[in-house]
């Protein structure tokens, strides 16, 4: 299935399970995370270091965001950031100073339970070395109130693949699972080709695809493209997050992938999303940076 | 490609806009294109619809990857080595090639231009 435009997702999945900034904060009318089993809020591709006009306030961006999403009205169970934390240097010494600091910063949020993921700026260059040096494993699982929670590493190969060894390992922890269990995938890249001109795939992600067809309940949450997008292979539902840095183009309108566009904050082109695990599917909200 | 096959290959070159052109072959056309940090040599390449193209492929600096996913063309570029994948173009249009070995700050605009013309 090609892309889909949010009003084609929605018919697809036919649920209304995705919604603009609306009832997360304090004052506003109730919002559909007061149903929700549990909620949790994704931010990506904060670029921690990136210095340059696609985004003025860059060095600020990642705060404002903090504090956004410290007044949710609802405190989320947890957070996770799906890669890209800092901003690529080939510098060693540099690459772990851009963790430190991004680390020192995201510990303000009021949430303790975090959760990192690396993109290709954080890991391609090392491995993943200063990665796992800050913030723990490249991919792992973790299960919160039910749900089944599933960290892929596509970045840490600087060829864009899981590799066969993670396949393996992603196969022997779906034997456990029963296959209506539900199941919520991290990512970084998409697993999916969304565009492979621009970069924007998983070299062996198809294989991480088929892997989880069987199974009746998953959604995939990734990063890397800047911008929402959500998708449809088969019956699983991959939703791609905004970035807290600068915006890219919209996927494939042109054969080679342009610059980012001029920054333009009346677009609300950076934010971060809460997503309420309740029914099927989940319910996303983009959040903007700052409360309007 | 032999001799004759060599002589008939009339290539055009423009060093000042980076893009290597491609005409009247009988055989497989060779294009010569050189990666390094964070670039293709030459960043355009244009050939012609149906004629075989062999691109021979180095880098300068480190490994670094050539991808063109219409082509269903995927090879690591490794330095003081000559890689070679050769297409047979089917359509005429413009078609991306880029590094997909991720070789740092600049890696997301490496990346060139095929166009096959009628």
């Amino acid at each position: 299935m090609k892309n889909v435009d949010r009003r084609d997702f929605l018919r697809l999945s036919g649920v209304a399970g995705v919604t603009f900034t609306a009832g997360l904060f304090p004052g506003y009318k109730a919002s559909a995370q007061a149903a929700g089993d549990f909620h949790f809020v994704q931010i990506s591709d904060t670029h921690w270091g990136y210095k340059g006009p696609a985004n003025p306030d860059a060095e600020h961006t990642l705060e404002k965001a903090i504090v956004t999403v410290n007044g949710l009205a609802q405190k989320p169970d947890f957070i996770v950031f799906t890669g890209d934390l800092t901003h690529t240097t080939e510098d060693g010494a540099e690459r772990r100073a851009r963790m430190k600091r991004f680390k020192e910063i995201a510990s303000a949020l009021n949430v303790k339970d975090v959760r990192f993921l690396a993109g290709e700026h954080d890991a391609s260059l090392d491995k993943g070395a200063a990665f796992k040096e800050f913030f723990g494993a490249l991919n792992y699982t973790f299960d919160h109130k039910g749900v089944h929670f599933i960290a892929l590493d596509n970045v840490s190969d600087p060829g864009a693949k899981l590799g066969d060894e993670q396949l393996a390992w992603l196969a022997a922890d779906l034997k456990q699972r029963k296959t209506d269990d539900r199941i919520v995938v991290l990512t970084h890249r998409p697993l999916f080709d969304l565009v492979p001109s621009w970069d924007w795939a998983t070299a062996d992600g198809a294989k991480a695809i088929d892997l989880l067809m069987p199974y009746t309940n998953v959604v995939v949450f990734y990063g890397h493209i800047h911008q929402e997008n959500h998708h449809m292979t088969g019956h699983i539902a991959h939703h791609a997050a905004k970035s807290l840095i600068f915006p890219q183009a919209a996927p494939g309108n042109a054969p080679r992938r342009p610059p980012p566009p001029a920054f333009d904050a009346s677009l609300a082109p950076l934010g971060t999303r809460d997503i309420v695990m309740g029914g099927k599917p989940p319910v996303i909200t983009e959040i903007p940076v700052t409360k309007a | 490609m032999n001799r004759r096959h060599f002589i008939a290959l009339l290539i055009v070159s423009s060093a000042a806009e980076g893009v290597v052109c491609l005409a009247k072959a009988a055989g497989p056309n060779e294009i010569s294109i050189q990666a390094s940090k964070f670039e293709f040599t030459p960043d355009t390449v244009k050939v012609k619809r149906g004629q075989p193209v062999t691109f021979v492929l180095t880098s300068i600096d480190r490994i670094h990857g050539f991808k063109m996913p219409d082509f269903g063309v995927r090879i690591d570029i490794v330095p003081d080595q000559e890689t070679r994948v050769t297409i047979t173009p089917e359509k005429a249009g413009t078609f991306a090639y880029f590094c997909d070995v991720f070789c740092g700050d600049g890696h997301e605009d490496m990346g060139g231009t095929l166009v096959v013309e009628d």
